[in-house]
């Protein structure tokens, strides 16, 4: 839980992004973020950001959701309580396998949810800082954290001349706090308060 | 400037021409050696072996069709760009649709009542579930309905194929667009309903499920139209590759390899489903007369294959194509490809041999020799059409969108 200073600059158009998030990044700025209202194709590419490793993840929660499957009711209907049904052999491979299946699926997509709600540090009550409210709306918000030899003046002129209509500078939270935006009156203040540097 | 014109490249040429040879020769063989022979084991053979290829290409090439018609009504622009490949391939129908038609008039004419039990009347009258069945399998009933289907299926294809050639004519903007995408529309979802009712349903009944008279499965049906449409995308997926690999659809990437990719990953695992949903359900209720049918697939002479069949179609592909690389990846596509339209022609090996042949068990210069008779065919007659019009539609209405596809 830090405070840092972060220069954030919000543009209206696709094209004028794409090609300043490639100059803020050739300039050696360190982009913390882009906020955008809806997902824009290859954005991830241009920040420079790897792929996500949750399906991988998710690969083996379902091998896990396999084997607990296999695992417990071989274990029940050949050991532990064996009983015959309609004489099928004790070890029914066939029988078991759409349980092994709604196992691997269930294992799998709760896996996935919690561990993506992980990643994105998302729960109930749980909130993070807004930059700019055009982030939900129409505008695409890039944020520029700044470090201690990042001359911030430079940074806001550098987005204004990228193409960004309008350039702010804020002190905010980077990790999330629990509470209500509207009850938190001292951390949202705070968070919203603009800093001229 | 976009390389519209195919030319089929001498090494294709090579190849169809060879492989027509080989197959002409499996044929002219088969027909003397085994078509012609006393031994009755030996004429049923010949017959089953071009029952399975000639059904299993006509429906892999008309299986491009439907791959068409869905996207037209679905609205999806991706496959625009390469959609004449898989139109190219659906042209080699009426081909496959006559040879069918000739090796049904063969086994019916010449009463080949070990592959169709029902074509013999005595055996009819003295049973009683294939007396039951008699209206609907007998020769009247079975050629009525595969004429009008394979008619059907010819007719409507063609004119499906006529709209998509409109897009070479000229640019089509507002209300002629909105028109040509509304008759595009009807076309496909009349093609679609008939094709419910044919390879969906009644079709596979009665050209492959009567060859095991006495036995049903309401899963046969899907079980055959996914094995057919698996095998059609593959299909398309080696032709898309084979042209990006002559130079030819340049806007064709690897973004749209990568869906293709997961049409035919996502089928693989439905068709894995059908096979495990029609298996289960007999295994579990283990009645005689519903059992009979894997008693030879799974503890007789074709039990290789039947595991073979199932590895090769569903744990191959499952675990080959899982990851978003190997979607993206020409080697592994045209290596699952292959192997998916192999393993299709074996699951329908599967489902013809153990009821016409059974026990005398081959596969062998005869039945290799058909696979590459047929192949041979295919790629003769996609070829020629794949040459007959442009390869890209280039003022088709999607072709825009198609360009910037991005998965």
């Amino acid at each position: 839980m830090t405070i840092k200073k972060f220069v954030v600059g919000c543009f209206d158009d696709e094209d004028i992004l794409f090609p300043a998030v490639r100059k803020v990044r050739k300039a050696g700025y360190k982009i913390h973020d882009v906020y955008t209202p809806f997902p824009l194709h290859g954005l991830d590419k241009e920040l420079g950001m790897r792929d996500t490793s949750l399906h991988t993840v998710g690969f083996i929660y379902a091998l896990t959701g396999l084997t607990t499957a296999l695992g417990f009711i071989s274990w029940i209907l050949t050991m532990d309580w064996v009983q015959n049904y309609g004489g099928k052999p004790h070890f029914s491979l066939a029988a078991w396998i759409p349980i092994m299946f709604e196992l691997t699926v269930l294992f799998s997509g709760v896996g996935m949810t919690l561990t993506f709600c992980y990643l994105c540090q998302l729960a109930p009550f749980v909130k993070k800082h807004h930059f700019h409210p055009g982030a939900t709306d129409d505008q695409f918000v890039m944020v520029i954290e700044c470090t201690s030899n990042t001359n911030v003046q430079e940074a806001e002129n550098f987005l204004a001349a990228a193409g960004a209509k309008e350039v702010n500078v804020q002190m905010a939270e980077t990790g999330w706090w629990l509470g209500r935006y509207d009850m938190d009156k001292k951390l949202f203040d705070q968070k919203t308060d603009m800093v001229t540097a | 400037m976009i390389k519209q014109q195919f030319e089929a490249p001498a090494r294709y040429k090579k190849w169809t021409y060879g492989l027509l040879a080989v197959g002409l020769v499996a044929f002219l063989a088969g027909f003397f050696f085994l078509g012609l022979s006393k031994d009755e084991h030996d004429k049923t053979r010949f017959w089953a072996g071009l029952l399975q290829n000639s059904l299993y290409f006509l429906m892999i090439c008309n299986a491009c069709m439907f791959f068409i018609c869905i996207n037209i009504l679905g609205h999806s622009s991706w496959q625009t760009t390469f959609r004449r490949i898989p139109e190219a391939i659906a042209a080699v129908v009426p081909v496959f649709a006559v040879v069918s038609l000739i090796v049904f008039i063969g086994i019916v004419a010449g009463h080949q009542h070990h592959i169709y039990h029902w074509l013999d009347k005595e055996a009819v009258a003295s049973d009683k579930i294939l007396s039951w069945k008699k209206g609907f399998l007998n020769p009247t009933f079975f050629f009525t309905w595969t004429v009008i289907t394979l008619g059907v299926w010819i007719l409507v294809g063609r004119k499906i194929k006529q709209l998509s050639l409109r897009a070479d004519a000229g640019e089509i903007t507002g209300e002629e667009a909105r028109k040509y995408i509304w008759n595009n529309t009807v076309w496909a979802g009349i093609f679609i309903v008939f094709f419910a009712l044919t390879t969906g349903s009644t079709i596979p009944w009665l050209w492959l499920m009567s060859i095991d008279a006495h036995w049903y499965s309401t899963m046969y049906s899907w079980y055959t139209f996914m094995s057919s449409f698996v095998g059609g995308l593959a299909l398309i997926a080696l032709f898309v590759i084979f042209l990006k690999n002559q130079g030819y659809l340049e806007h064709t990437t690897h973004e749209q390899l990568h869906d293709i990719g997961k049409y035919i990953f996502a089928f693989s695992i439905f068709w894995a489903y059908l096979w495990f949903s029609q298996f289960m359900l007999i295994w579990y209720a283990n009645i005689p007369e519903e059992t009979i049918y894997f008693k030879p697939r799974l503890q007789g002479v074709y039990k290789g294959i039947f595991w073979f069949n199932f590895i090769i179609n569903f744990i191959a592909p499952i675990l080959i194509l899982m990851t978003r690389g190997s979607k993206r990846n020409y080697a592994i596509m045209t290596f699952m490809a292959i192997a998916l339209v192999l393993g299709h022609w074996l699951d329908f090996y599967q489902m013809v041999m153990p009821g016409a042949v059974g026990d005398h068990f081959s596969l062998g210069w005869y039945e290799w020799g058909m696979l590459a008779f047929f192949s041979g065919l295919l790629m003769f007659f996609t070829g020629r059409a794949l040459a007959k019009a442009p390869l890209v539609p280039v003022y088709h209405p999607y072709f825009k969108e198609s360009l910037i596809h991005h998965t």
